[in-house]
């Protein structure tokens, strides 16, 4: 049930991607089982699914944290980083994690944090990382978030609240406005409260900034409220493909509906009898 | 007892060893990588010095050329993590027992004596017209870290220097933003052991010779003046980081003498800095264990 629009070009394409972790052990696991995906110009996907349905998986492969099986392809904006390392991928790619540990460096400076966001994917030099232009340039990227973190450009990221850094953590991976945005579960530690604000922050930031998007979510409220589209993942390969269309008439009780239908399909394409524990 | 010996030793000592404490503080806390090779650059930046002092070279161009040996030995500690990934520790360890030898080696043996030889200190006061004396050796380490901590000090602020001080802190990130780790840690163990190796060319021309053993527990020494420096100066930014670690430095010295005049056995201050140190590293834990607070059971790689 693909319901892409295919007139735009596609400027995410997988092309059979597996991954196997642990290979050849008794502890093997097919994280991926041939993940075939093209995500258009501007799509915001919102993808969901159980543990281990490989989710984080599709992301790190996205990102270049390791390489998928041999011949699987990964093409971004037309141009083919299978085998492009993480660091020599990042123009293409920013990421934001669940920890909000994780996107910001924690000894540095707000200003700090900005600057090395800002020349991602560049070639970084003996000029200062830091100066009047870019500080302007920082403080009206934090302004766009209300949260007041344009006054504190000195202040070390340590010190702020998750909900802060987070926030911070997504105007880096924007501001140098990457090909595609990966939003890892970035709203699960997150208290309710905060994990809306931030959640709102991250959608009118990929539409201020005309932003191609993927975000993973446990949650499928979120995955049905935001997004044009919706993927559904389970045991490493897609089961559910939904265009904006359908998605908006879409009930969490409908994708239920449809996580059992489509994962039921599977289970008698890969003889269930093995499986079963 | 002489107040004023006591501090402009003190502060002689400070400043020279504070290169060293710097080499340290880019290493344990800039990159978090606990690199121990610091024992064996100190010297092998002696070594360089005094050897081709008495060979003769200018004792500028013999200090600058201890300085670059430190950045070639630091580099192979780099290249033993990045490339082979031999843990940190690890390779530092190595690198320091490599050192040893090659040590005795440049040496030709396990000492060299400098005393009839123009040292950078001699030649500052020939050009100067002054006789030498504490106070000229002070202005000239003086001098040399002012040269040092202010280009490192626009270094760590580049865009390079940036990226550099963001990989202890946040590796995964700083690839995520494609920047390479790998040469961000061969370039701060470089820098690092650069330093140590000058403050080593400074310290074997300023008490007249070079000695293999020179470098024994620097690291210690080093990283009880960052922990000093930090809990004194709470130093907040990149150039408040490197005054305090020379002010922890100092401070650290001056301690040390002044234990040192109260009739402390020289022998014995390598114990003494050693418990200086797991005092000051196990108060945290002892301030939780107080309040009941949980810690995590210590690393161990």
């Amino acid at each position: 049930m693909k319901t892409g629009e295919a007139k735009k070009p596609g400027i995410l394409q997988l092309r059979g991607v597996r991954k196997v972790f642990a290979r050849g052990t008794i502890d093997e696991v097919k994280a991926l089982d041939g993940i075939d995906l093209v995500v258009y110009e501007r799509d915001f996907i919102t993808i969901i699914g159980s543990n281990g349905a490989g989710k984080s998986t599709l992301l790190n492969i996205v990102a270049g944290v390791y390489p998928p099986e041999r011949g699987g392809r990964v093409v971004i904006g037309g141009v083919n980083v299978t085998n492009l390392k993480e660091y020599k991928r990042a123009a293409y790619v920013g990421r934001v994690w669940q920890q909000p540990e994780a996107g910001t460096a924690r000894n540095l400076s707000i200003e700090e944090n900005l600057s090395l966001a800002l020349l991602r994917g560049q070639p970084r030099g003996l000029k200062l990382a830091i100066n009047r232009q870019r500080r302007q340039l920082f403080r009206e990227a934090l302004a766009v978030l209300g949260l007041g973190l344009e006054d504190r450009l000195n202040t070390p990221v340590g010190t702020l609240s998750g909900g802060q850094r987070q926030a911070l953590a997504l105007v880096m991976a924007t501001i140098s406005r990457p090909t595609i945005l990966l939003l890892d579960e970035h709203i699960a530690t997150l208290d309710p409260k905060t994990a809306q604000t931030v959640l709102q922050l991250s959608d009118m930031i990929i539409e201020r900034e005309k932003m191609t998007a993927i975000m993973v979510t446990h949650n499928m409220e979120t995955a049905l409220n935001y997004g044009n589209r919706l993927v559904m993942m389970h045991k490493g390969r897609i089961i559910v493909d939904i265009g904006e269309k359908d998605k908006k008439t879409l009930s969490v009780a409908d994708l239920v509906t449809a996580f059992g239908r489509a994962a039921g399909e599977q289970f008698n394409d890969d003889s269930i009898l093995l499986s079963d524990s | 007892m002489d107040v004023g010996g006591l501090l402009s030793v003190s502060l002689y000592e400070g400043l020279v060893f504070g290169l060293l404490t710097i080499g340290v503080y880019l290493t344990f806390r800039v990159l978090a990588f606990p690199d121990l090779g610091v024992d064996g650059s100190f010297p092998l930046g002696g070594a360089i010095a005094a050897v081709l002092i008495v060979a003769g070279a200018n004792p500028f161009l013999a200090t600058l050329a201890a300085f670059g040996s430190g950045l070639c030995a630091g580099l192979i500690t780099g290249l033993l993590n990045t490339k082979l990934r031999i843990s940190a520790l690890l390779s530092g360890i190595l690198m320091m027992v490599a050192l040893y030898s090659v040590n005795l080696r440049i040496m030709g043996g396990g000492n060299v004596p400098l005393l009839r030889d123009v040292t950078s200190f001699d030649l500052v006061a020939q050009i100067l017209g002054v006789r030498g004396g504490m106070a000229l050796s002070i202005a000239f380490v003086l001098l040399v870290v002012a040269i040092f901590v202010t280009g490192l000090n626009w270094f760590l602020r580049t865009e390079i220097g940036l990226s550099l001080r963001a990989t202890g802190d946040n590796e995964q990130m700083v690839r995520g933003l494609g920047a390479s780790t790998n040469r961000n840690v061969l370039l701060g163990c470089a820098i690092s052991n650069g330093l140590v190796a000058l403050a080593g060319a400074l310290v074997a021309q300023n008490q007249g010779f070079s000695d293999v053993g020179m470098g024994i527990g620097m690291i210690v020494m080093g990283l009880a003046a960052v922990i000093i420096g930090e809990g004194v100066f709470r130093p907040r930014g990149i150039t408040s980081i490197l005054l305090s670690c020379l002010g922890g430095t100092f401070l650290y010295r001056l301690f040390i003498n002044i234990a040192l005049r109260l009739g402390m056995a020289p022998g014995d201050l390598k114990l003494i800095t050693a418990i200086l140190v797991v005092v000051v590293l196990a108060i945290p834990f002892i301030r939780k264990k107080i309040r009941g607070e949980w810690m995590p059971p210590a690393a161990r790689m």
